[in-house]
């Protein structure tokens, strides 16, 4: 069969990539993408996904033990009050402590839940104190980073075609430009979009939010350590919605202003370890076809 | 009632050959009796005709996605746009052409009258019409699909099903499929309350209705209450489409996010309706097989009723990325919420009503606790997905591809299932084969569960839906998934077989074949019941 060489090979790049990412990115740039077999969620890289992933955890324990306890009682059931061993039904229809009961607790669960869940949903909203702000626009099918308080820097992010994948890079999730955020920064994010919907998701990252067209919608992410960061687009957007992934790379302070420094005259120059991919205006060309 | 008793008279006997020894004139011709059909058993009949076709195509759909899914950068289907098409077809497919036809039109028309006591609907001429807008929604459906231009998703969210990006007149045909279909489903409604309300037996009060009435009378209202709402946004959306309008359209002062606000007020209580009535039948096969009541009636009506209720303020929890404001997130986030509690009250009363049972484990009565299982399930990463905070990494994900396929494709479809083998020997007066019945239920079970169960891996992991090429680390579940996927497909080929041996089976059944614990009124019928049925009313109590 094919999968266990698509496997083994999904292994290898996974393993290998961030090796390939040390030979040519900047130092220590650690790679958050999923992993072949994953189980659960990626590891976090900031506070917002810690928060998350905690949350998840505490629901997850709660919600195991009820399926678990209604999967118990129904084998008990099962067993216990077959026809052979009980061949005589009851008649019992009502037990008022009883209703009672399934009635309340499950409203004590849902409220040691909630308290957590509110907490954590106004953590994620907003940053009162952003360090700086990214413009990111969707369009069919690529993603537009412009940094307003950075010179205005900006540049677009498509992704590599299968022929043009070098070794250690991520089918469908590297990019030909990343974007470039500096490490432990707080930053603002303002996403919109020019056609459809379009949705900025990074999971290990804990952000998500649509990019809709005549409207901007605030939101903030922040990475601890440099490294770089999958996402995807998450609402569909056409015939080419899997094929604009996101990728955040995390670099330091310095790295970032050179960087911003390079990028300010050519607004759309790919960092070192990209080759540049310029599709001809994608957003004029009809809807692709995604096997070409 | 009087009137459309008498108006069938001169159909006279029941084509199925059944005892009716009062009418001995002549059977209706062929085009008589199914297409101008004013008799709610009849039409019954073909809504669940309706419905397997409707799922047969949805199914076919659904492997074709498996199969392209099976491994990364696969080519069984060639381009983008024809894949958005597939995963709108099936989506829209199985919700208005499989799932409510069989749950609502076909169950509904079948028994609302038997277990009422009624000798008909209230208004059978407005049945006859809301059966026959179905075909032609289908036809309109296929007509997208075929052409290849519906590519919008089942949410159909503008811009992307505005003329700019979808500019075909497939989605136009999509659009007025749904027109048809939302008007077939209100005057089904109508229907429904009226008969409900009017035409019970004399002493059957509110508080002494069978379930599944009230799970079907429950589903009309929100069915009348919700489905005005989806006709106009896709009024409006067709008006953005075709004459200059601008409602959704961001460039002409319109707004995107206005769609989802009204296509998600009709869609979440569109989700209760696919799921009430089956509550109902469980609740039925689950009180027969235990060969006791239902645990804590009131109760389990009033968990229904809350379930209705709530369901129409919990839309936004659909729209939490939307960029809704954060107090109006927190409000949706426990609104729906509030929704596990009367949902957990039904789910501890079936279990309930199976304890100090005598319980007997055929057919309908394994589906009837797979479903439970399923449910619970299902219900529990309803939980997760309404946490909005969570919500921020599995929004739009496997995560909530698996959810929703737990609740309607395995809840849902398990309780339709259900149904089916709980009451062919009713509808049809032969008895299913009981081996072969177990060999669907169970290849069924494992197939979705191997399914469905790694899709939250997926989702957690980061997996979006809607995609038909994926990052090569999400190979591995997708291919146990696609497994699972043939394995269900292959459940369904046995339920054909099914279908076929009872349909010719020769063996007659008993007016209640299920014995003691059937006590509500379609088993003092024969089977199948006549073509007209309770020509005296009977008496409850």
């Amino acid at each position: 069969m094919q999968l266990p060489k698509r496997l083994f090979a999904a292994l290898l790049l996974t393993v290998f990539s961030p090796l390939a990412g040390l030979v040519s990115q900047s130092a220590q740039a650690q790679v958050h993408a999923p992993r072949p077999w994953g189980m659960d969620m990626q590891p976090a890289a900031n506070s917002l996904k810690q928060g998350i992933i905690d949350l998840h955890n505490l629901v997850l324990v709660l919600i195991t033990v009820i399926t678990i306890f209604v999967a118990v009682l129904l084998v008990w059931v099962c067993v216990r009050y077959n026809e052979k061993r009980n061949p005589v039904p009851s008649q019992t229809s009502h037990h008022t402590g009883l209703e009672i009961a399934w009635t309340v607790l499950p409203v004590l669960i849902l409220v040691v839940m909630a308290i957590p869940s509110f907490r954590l949903i106004y953590y994620l909203d907003r940053t009162p104190d952003p360090d700086m702000t990214v413009k990111v626009t969707g369009h069919q099918w690529y993603w537009q980073y412009t940094y307003p308080d950075n010179g205005d820097v900006d540049i677009e992010s498509r992704y590599i075609r299968d022929e043009d994948l070098k070794p250690g890079q991520l089918r469908l999730l590297d990019v030909d430009n990343r974007m470039m955020i500096p490490v432990g920064k707080k930053i603002r994010i303002l996403s919109s979009s020019v056609d459809v919907i379009h949705s900025f998701f990074i999971p290990s990252l804990g952000v998500q939010r649509y990019a809709i067209p005549g409207r901007t919608i605030e939101l903030w992410l922040t990475a601890d350590k440099p490294g770089v960061y999958y996402g995807e687009c998450n609402q569909i957007c056409g015939p080419d919605h899997a094929r604009m992934p996101i990728a955040v790379q995390a670099v330091s302070e310095a790295d970032f202003k050179a960087w911003v420094a390079k990028n300010k005259k050519a607004a759309s120059i790919a960092p070192a370890a990209a080759p540049i991919r310029m599709l001809a205006s994608a957003e004029q060309t009809a809807p692709q076809e995604i096997r070409r | 009632m009087a009137e459309a008793t008498h108006g069938h008279d001169a159909h006279g006997h029941d084509a199925h050959g059944a005892h009716d020894d009062h009418h001995h004139d002549h059977k209706p011709s062929f085009v008589q009796r199914w297409l101008f059909s004013t008799n709610h058993k009849d039409i019954g009949t073909l809504y669940l005709i309706f419905a397997v076709i409707g799922g047969t195509v949805g199914g076919a759909l659904s492997m074709i996605m498996r199969m392209q899914l099976q491994f990364p950068n696969n080519h069984v289907v060639t381009s983008g746009q024809e894949w958005n098409t597939i995963i709108t077809t099936h989506g829209l497919l199985m919700i208005f052409f499989s799932v409510m036809p069989a749950l609502i039109g076909g169950f509904g028309n079948w028994f609302i009258p038997l277990m009422v006591g009624a000798p008909d609907m209230a208004f059978p001429r407005l049945n006859n019409i809301s059966f026959w807008l179905m075909p032609p929604a289908f036809v309109l459906i296929c007509i997208g699909l075929v052409l290849g231009e519906s590519g919008s998703g089942w949410t159909l969210y503008p811009p992307l099903s505005n003329a700019t990006y979808e500019a075909g007149m497939g989605m136009d045909c999509t659009l007025f499929a749904l027109h048809l279909a939302g008007a077939s489903s209100i005057l089904g409604s109508m229907n429904f309350i009226t008969t409900i309300f009017n035409m019970r037996a004399p002493g059957m009060t509110l508080h002494k209705m069978p379930l599944f009435i009230w799970a079907e009378l429950i589903t009309a209202f929100l069915l009348v209450l919700s489905v005005p709402v989806l006709a106009a946004a896709i009024t409006m959306l067709i008006c953005d489409r075709n004459f200059g309008t601008a409602f959704f359209d961001p460039t002409g002062g319109g707004d995107p996010v206005l769609f989802q606000h009204l296509f998600w007020f009709f869609g979440h209580p569109e989700v209760y309706i696919m799921i009430l009535p089956g509550f109902g039948i469980v609740s039925h096969v689950i009180s027969t097989f235990s060969k006791k009541p239902i645990f804590g009636y009131l109760g389990m009506v009033y968990a229904m009723v809350a379930i209705g209720v709530v369901g129409f303020v919990v839309w936004a929890h659909h729209m939490y990325m939307s960029g809704i404001d954060i107090d109006t997130r927190a409000y949706f986030m426990g609104a729906t919420m509030v929704i596990a509690v009367p949902t957990g009250v039904k789910i501890f009363s079936w279990i309930a009503t199976m304890w100090g049972g005598s319980i007997r484990f055929d057919t309908p009565m394994l589906w009837a606790v797979g479903f439970l299982f399923v449910f619970t399930l299902g219900g529990v990463t309803g939980v997760v997905c309404a946490n909005a905070g969570i919500d921020e990494i599995i929004h739009n994900t496997y995560y909530v591809v698996a959810h929703f396929h737990y609740v309607l494709s395995l809840g849902a479809v398990f309780s339709i299932f259900c149904g089916w083998y709980y009451w062919i020997g009713k509808m049809s007066g032969h008895q299913y084969p009981e081996f072969w019945g177990r060999v669907h239920f169970w290849m069924t079970f494992v197939g979705v569960n191997l399914l469905f169960f790694p899709q939250h891996f997926l989702g957690l992991a980061g997996m979006p839906r809607r995609y038909p090429d994926y990052p090569d680390a999400f190979a591995g579940w997708n291919y146990v998934s696609s497994i699972g996927g043939y394995i269900s497909g292959a459940a369904f080929v046995v339920f054909l077989y099914v279908c076929y041996r009872t349909f010719t089976s020769k063996e007659h059944v008993a007016d209640n074949y299920w014995g003691e614990g059937a006590t509500t009124l379609e088993w003092t019928q024969t089977s199948p019941p006549a073509f007209h049925s309770f020509l005296e009313l009977p008496k409850v109590k």
